[in-house]
């Protein structure tokens, strides 16, 4: 097939394709090793990444994930190929920062961010569907501040080396976790750090390097193609009547639970379901600040990832807001565990959602796309 | 002669370069717009929702890696 015919194939099926791949691979992920209904969490993973760069004390949950590493890369390669490698900066940094913080914030209450919270559904477990309304009610939050004149200013073009930081972050954390250096010493003097990998719980159930790194490329290089976003499905469908983006979302979905069932690992119910709280309100109160801190910020946490491969340093700081604010949901006990939501997450989650509506409504351009 | 509205959607995050293509379809009714995007994903779905709307939509390349998008009905 000549380029150009894939690239029109793309952009007709591009979303379904890559919500496929996630839909299978995911759970594929989880049979060989992953935590369960987190074959690919884009929050969970960037915690982890932080626990395993000691950022957080969480011994439970300390891993470099490769599948991370592999969306950039992916993406990297994706739009190195294509001529879309396009380093660009300047667009309200510091502000996507902190919604990069209050986005992983929310999502740590919920355990899981757009993304889990579909492949969690996919898996069974009804406590998604709280969540997935919270995401609902969030994105059409932020919505409205879109259509009232909401915006974080345009970026700039930037130096092309400007672009290859966050690449080379990703290197950097690959080697780390293929060499795992162990330096630090503890109160007792034994070896410990500075990159921690957990003994048990979630961060220590993991599939191999390579398969995980391989999925991961191969789902960042389908999502830069296609452009896919688990935020911008839902927004794009509401405010612009355009179900691209939806459709892969859906089919991600279907293809989990045809998936799920075919290894197993479709446990429908609400009860005792794997890294998963039962409590209905901050479920939803999660991701209502999740999803209205990714609107904002203009895509889902993949998405940003994807972006960063593109040479998008907002999209980068976004990214580094959220590895600070998954260390800090920890650090100051906001984060949920099984049992529920943590001592300080509830009210976290209201001044998240406090901080995000001032943002909507002080961050405006009126004369936005003006008359040239 | 008809007035061209040109829209220039350059820099700006998801979702509003295609926000400012619809309004401004919506605006316009029926007529030509020029739409600066500079990045593949704008040119996608502003295509995408245009053509969709039933607009003709031609891609005109220009220099430092920006496209403008014609849009006629």
């Amino acid at each position: 097939m000549p380029p150009t015919t894939i690239k029109g194939f793309m952009i007709r099926w591009g979303a379904i394709i890559t919500g496929v791949a996630v839909g299978i691979l995911a759970p594929v992920l989880v049979k060989l090793g992953n935590p369960g209904n987190m074959g690919i969490c884009v929050v969970c993973f960037t915690r982890d990444t932080a626990g395993a760069l000691g950022l957080h004390q969480a011994s439970v949950v300390q891993y470099i994930r490769p599948e991370i590493i592999g969306l950039v890369i992916g993406a990297l390669i994706a739009a190195l190929a294509f001529r879309e490698f396009k380093p660009r900066t300047g667009s309200s940094p510091f502000v996507r920062f902190f919604l990069g913080i209050f986005a992983a914030f929310g999502g740590l209450v919920f355990l899981g961010c757009p993304w889990r919270a579909y492949l969690r559904l996919g898996g069974g477990d009804g406590n998604a569907i709280f969540g997935i309304i919270g995401l609902v009610v969030g994105i059409v939050m932020g919505i409205g501040f879109l259509k009232s004149g909401f915006s974080l200013g345009r970026n700039r073009p930037a130096p092309k080396a400007m672009g290859w930081v966050m690449p080379v972050v990703m290197f950097t954390l690959l080697a780390l976790l293929l060499v795992g250096p162990q330096f630090g010493r503890d109160a007792d003097g034994n070896l410990i750090g500075p990159i921690f990998f957990s003994a048990s719980g979630p961060g220590s159930q993991h599939a191999r390097i390579f398969i995980a790194l391989g999925v991961g490329l191969l789902v960042g290089f389908l999502a830069q193609r296609s452009r896919f976003c688990t935020v911008g499905a839902i927004r794009d469908s509401i405010m612009l009547r355009d179900n691209y983006l939806l459709k892969g979302v859906i089919a991600l979905i279907v293809a989990a639970i045809i998936t799920n069932l075919a290894l197993g690992q479709f446990n429908p119910g609400f009860e005792n379901q794997p890294v998963a709280h039962t409590n209905e309100l901050w479920n939803i109160m999660g991701m209502v600040l999740a999803g209205l801190a990714f609107t904002l910020a203009g895509g889902c946490p993949g998405r940003q990832f994807f972006l960063t491969g593109e040479g998008d340093g907002d999209a980068a700081v976004f990214v580094t807001g959220m590895l600070v604010g998954t260390a800090l949901a920890h650090n100051f006990g906001m984060a949920s565990s099984g049992s529920g939501p943590g001592l300080y997450g509830p009210a976290i989650t209201i001044i998240g959602i406090v901080v995000c509506i001032i943002i909507g409504l002080t961050m405006r351009d009126r004369k936005l796309g003006g008359v040239l | 002669m008809t007035e061209v509205k040109s829209i220039d959607a350059r820099g700006l995050s998801c979702p509003q370069p295609a926000m400012l293509a619809r309004q401004a379809m919506q605006k316009t009714g029926k007529g030509k717009l020029e739409i600066l995007v500079d990045t593949e994903t704008a040119h996608q779905n502003i295509t995408r929702l245009a053509e969709h709307a039933g607009w003709r939509v031609t891609a005109e390349a220009q220099p430092d890696g920006i496209t403008k998008l014609v849009l006629t009905k």
